[in-house]
């Protein structure tokens, strides 16, 4: 890839891409600043990937280390698929982001530090000895150190702000001077910052100037220094209507379109838990769609009640992320006993325990399929990135009502805050999967609420129904009725029912498909949920070089597609890489026999491409 | 409750197929014939009729009805149940817990769903001792009940389940036992409550703890030891020759003697469902140490209904969607886009 750092080594002028990372205080609105600059990404026409990284901490104290907040994105005329590995450009609004950020900067890189803030106070916070924008420390890299919070307020000055008012509009300044970097119209801003600050037109105002003095300081130092404008062209991408869409919004929507399609409204139980709520709170504002959303007692009484409503007839709901998903495990068992439809969304985040809340992971994947008492086998979808979230919760709802069994949708921090362009889609390009529930007695004179259809899955019959009265639960049930039958055969022949279900579902989803590359070779890379972008790429570039190695990416993690066994057997080695010490390769081995190698990263930040690269390049060196 | 049309049953109608499987002589035979009894009485239809439960004795209930029954897991009862009555409010939903159940492992799920006032009658079978695992003490065992977790006698003090009930904002708080005869009225009452109506059963655990409540609960000298609320009527018990009065002094209640029927004369309160004040100091009678002597309060102690759970989130669902296009094509498209062209 050629990056911004990399062509001006080489002396070019217009790179393919350019990986931008702002950073700063939590309290500087990094977040902010970064998705605005990714909607005016998208709005000139690149594609994109971003990667917010932010800390647990809602407002850690001011200038700490451990309070920077930060937010990358990567841009490009080309096919985007990761936030990038190092970054072109940093951003440092305050001396403890320069610290945290730099180790990540490319050889070459620029960066634009707040000089302002450089005070001996907050060096002593960062644990600066010297101030390192004068001591020569960042002489690989191109310095632009200027005091922003000076520049902003006096361009804020004539809307007699208080001081702290004033230098909030700190990120607006730099976004300003970004947007003129990159060669991007100010007038959405404008916008933007009307609407948001409608019931406070001085601070809309504000905020306007200090962007607008970003953008002509930006001018006025390209004269001279390291500051040049750099225009991306935009990316070639297939027509059509296009917006940024999160992992969370994603999930939220999908769900929504599953239960249209399914022509059933949606009952969503939910408790606070990062980073998981985003999906509360997007369904919390769709209540015209037929969608109720429940904020519980706990996590327990969150899936509890959305099992309830499918028991009643609705399309029940729960999302979480790991301690959460752990309390919900014995419900989940429930409605894998009593047979009734449930999505369950795990935003995968570290762990254990509290692990990790606001950094990403993929280790709850022994969780997903194994993590409950009993045999208990359940499906399990992991999406990709967060275009291809809308998709997978609309399988997991046509699959917990075909089935009538709960499903679990993963996904992870990264995808869930993650941006990218998303091609909107029409609904009506989906295939309904409308249910019907039992209405009459289906066995002559008698009710089998147990009574298997083609695909082992059992009638839905809603309370409220004349004549169908009948009682579920979670004791082991009779085959048929329904009824309690502790019996030794019963047991046995309801166990293996309940697990025939729930394999047979590999027959009724997609063959697994290579997404680049061949079938059979040297190498296939095996990935499945937000890993996607690195291994892509690496892939890409892998093959480039004329290297045999394909990228395999698999969506449905339980069951698995039925030729998946056949296919990693056609590679003479199989490397998985995942975010966690190696669950899904152990799967891989124990369904397959295949000699499944693990490649793993567990630090809370997305695998980098060239990570994946070199193990790659080691694989087929051996 | 529900406002419905009444249908016609009868005690039959409601005993499903199933063998009944509690020990012979349990106290909860005579609470499910009292719920068959109360059930044709209030005209309900066992189509529209849900018994929802959690785990133990108590909860096996929903089996042995002709009704909807969904069995659930440990202490969980009231979040199903929240979900089932927001997912169709017109069904009429009976909870079936037990002292365990409902006030150990479950205590945050009942406490939840008095606090929403979530449409439904609860009905605690307070036996104070673990049945179904073999003995064990419970929540509501008395401080120094011996059993296998504590062959020393147990330390902790109980609680009381009408007090958690009105601590946690329940609307409509009732007691009754096993055996009455009076069951039935005290359950069509909190049937009649639109609301969250918490019904505190004493039940006799033949088995782990036998006739644990034999000093109020058998008809020998029950004047004496049992005291019926009755909305509108004077506390009286021991056939009308007693009665409870306010001793205002101390802000408590006390005895006092009636002579001739004159309870007015001597200072007897009226019984007022809608005074919580008053259904505070009530559930503690014969319960807390300092009101031993007092007779048990039984009945309709609370009943003062508020707006719905379920309604109020129909009808925020309702105004938040009023004038809305709930068109999905449109909603995927929103915000800011861009087009590109072919």
């Amino acid at each position: 890839m050629a990056t911004l750092a990399a062509e001006k080594q080489a002396g070019q002028t217009a790179p393919e891409a350019v990986v931008v990372r702002f950073a700063g205080d939590s309290g500087d609105g990094m977040q902010l600043t970064g998705g605005q600059f990714t909607l005016s990404t998208a709005l000139a026409g690149n594609d994109l990937a971003t990667f917010p990284d932010f800390p647990a901490e809602i407002r850690a104290p001011q200038g700490t280390l451990f309070g920077v907040s930060a937010f990358q994105i990567n841009f490009g005329s080309t096919a985007i698929e990761t936030a990038g590995d190092a970054p072109d450009v940093l951003v440092a609004m305050n001396t403890a982001a320069l610290k945290v950020n730099l180790p990540a900067l490319k050889p070459g890189g620029l960066v634009i530090a707040d000089s302002g803030e450089f005070t001996k106070r907050n060096l002593d916070k960062a644990k600066y000895d010297t101030n390192p924008l004068e001591d020569g420390s960042l002489a690989k890299w191109d310095l632009l150190a200027f005091d922003i919070s000076a520049l902003t307020l006096e361009a804020v000055k004539p809307f007699g702000l208080g001081n702290k008012e004033a230098l909030r509009c700190k990120n607006m300044w730099t976004l300003g001077l970004a947007l003129w970097m990159f060669d991007r119209p100010r007038e959405p801003l404008h916008q933007w910052l009307k609407q948001k600050f409608a019931k406070a037109p001085e601070l809309a105002e504000a905020n306007i100037a200090a962007l607008n003095a970003g953008h002509a300081y930006g001018e006025t130092a390209e004269i001279s220094g390291p500051l040049k404008q750099v225009h991306i062209d935009p990316a070639e991408t297939e027509p059509g209507l296009y917006r940024t869409v999160t992992g969370a919004e994603a999930i939220s929507l999908g769900l929504v379109a599953g239960a249209q399609l399914a022509n059933l409204p949606m009952f969503f139980g939910g408790y606070p838990i990062t980073p998981a709520s985003a999906i509360l709170h997007h369904l919390a504002r769709l209540k015209e769609f037929g969608v109720t959303t429940f904020q519980a007692e706990d996590e327990i009484a969150a899936i509890c009640a959305a099992i309830g409503a499918s028991y009643a007839g609705q399309l029940g709901i729960t999302s979480s992320s790991g301690p959460g998903i752990a309390l919900k495990g014995e419900a989940m068992g429930l409605a894998i006993m009593t047979e009734l439809p449930l999505v369950i969304v795990n935003s995968q985040r570290g762990g254990p325990s509290t692990g990790l809340p606001t950094k990403t992971e993929q280790s709850d994947l022994y969780q997903a399929v194994y993590g409950r008492n009993g045999d208990a086998p359940m499906p399990v979808i992991a999406t990709r990135s967060p275009a291809d979230a809308f998709e997978c919760a609309i399988e997991a709802c046509r699959i917990a009502v075909q089935y009538m069994t709960p499903v679990m949708l993963l996904t992870d921090g990264y995808i869930a805050n993650a941006a990218e362009p998303w091609k909107v889609p029409d609904p009506a390009s989906y295939a309904p999967f409308p249910v019907k529930f039992l209405t009459e007695k289906n066995d002559g004179e008698n009710l089998l609420p147990y009574k298997r259809d083609a695909k082992g899955a059992r009638p839905w019959i809603k309370p409220g129904t004349p004549g169908l009265m009948h009682r579920i639960g979670g004791i082991e049930k009779q085959e048929g009725t329904g009824n309690l039958d502790y019996s030794p055969e019963n047991h046995q022949a309801m166990t293996d029912a309940r697990k025939a279900k729930v394999d047979g579902i590999a027959n009724d989803i997609p063959a697994q498909d290579v997404c680049l590359g061949e079938e059979g070779g040297k190498l296939a890379l095996v990935g499945w949920g937000s890993t996607f972008g690195p291994i892509h790429q690496a892939v890409r570039r892998a093959r480039r070089k004329g290297l045999d190695v394909s990228h395999i990416h698999v969506r449905h993690i339980w069951p698995l597609p039925a030729n998946l066994g056949d296919l990693l057997k056609s590679y003479d080695k199989v490397i998985v890489p995942e975010m966690n010490t190696g669950q899904f390769k152990t799967v891989l081995r124990d369904q397959f026999l295949v000699d499944a190698r693990p490649l793993n990263k567990t630090s809370g930040q997305p695998f980098q491409i060239a990570e994946i690269e070199a193990a790659i390049e080691q694989a087929l060196a051996e | 409750m529900n406002e419905l049309t009444r249908i016609e049953t009868t005690l039959k109608d409601w005993e499903s197929d199933q063998e009944v499987r509690w020990c012979p002589g349990c106290g909860d035979y005579a609470i499910l014939k009292a719920v068959q009894r109360t059930l044709p009485q209030i005209g309900a239809d066992p189509a529209n009729t849900v018994f929802v439960s959690g785990i133990g004795c108590s909860s096996r209930f929903p089996y042995y009805m002709e009704s909807y029954g969904f069995h659930t897991i440990h202490g969980r009862a009231p979040a199903f149940a929240t979900g089932i009555k927001l997912a169709n409010p017109e069904l009429d939903i009976w909870l079936v817990t037990g002292d365990g159940d409902g006030m150990s492992i479950g205590g945050n799920h009942t406490m939840h769903l008095l606090r929403r006032n979530l449409d439904c009658q609860i009905m605690l079978f307070n036996n104070e001792i673990y049945g179904l695992t073999k003995g064990q003490y419970s929540p509501t065992s008395r401080q120094g009940t011996n059993s296998p977790s504590s062959p020393l006698g147990s330390v902790d003090r109980p609680l009381s389940p009408c007090a958690f009930a009105l601590g946690s904002g329940a609307r409509f708080v009732a007691r009754g036992f096993d055996v009455s005869k009076k069951l039935p009225e005290v359950l069509i009452a909190a049937h009649a409550h639109k609301g969250a109506a918490f019904v505190e059963i004493f039940q006799n655990c033949i088995v782990y703890n036998k006739d644990r409540f034999d000093d109020f609960a058998v008809p020998k000298g029950a004047d004496d030891t049992q005291l019926w609320c009755e909305d509108g009527q004077p506390l009286l018990f021991a056939g009308g020759t007693k009665g409870i009065s306010l001793d205002e002094p101390n802000c408590t209640l006390k005895i006092v003697d009636v002579v001739d029927g004159d309870w007015e004369a001597a200072h007897v309160a009226v019984h007022n469902t809608k005074n919580r004040g008053l259904a505070h100091m009530l559930i503690d009678l014969r319960i807390t140490p300092q009101f031993a002597d007092f007779p048990m309060a039984l009945g309709v102690i609370y009943d003062d209904p508020r707006p719905t759970f379920e309604q109020s989130v129909i009808e925020q669902n309702a105004k938040a969607a009023e004038g809305k296009d709930a068109n999905l094509a449109k909603l995927l498209g929103k915000g800011q886009t861009w087009t590109v062209e072919g």
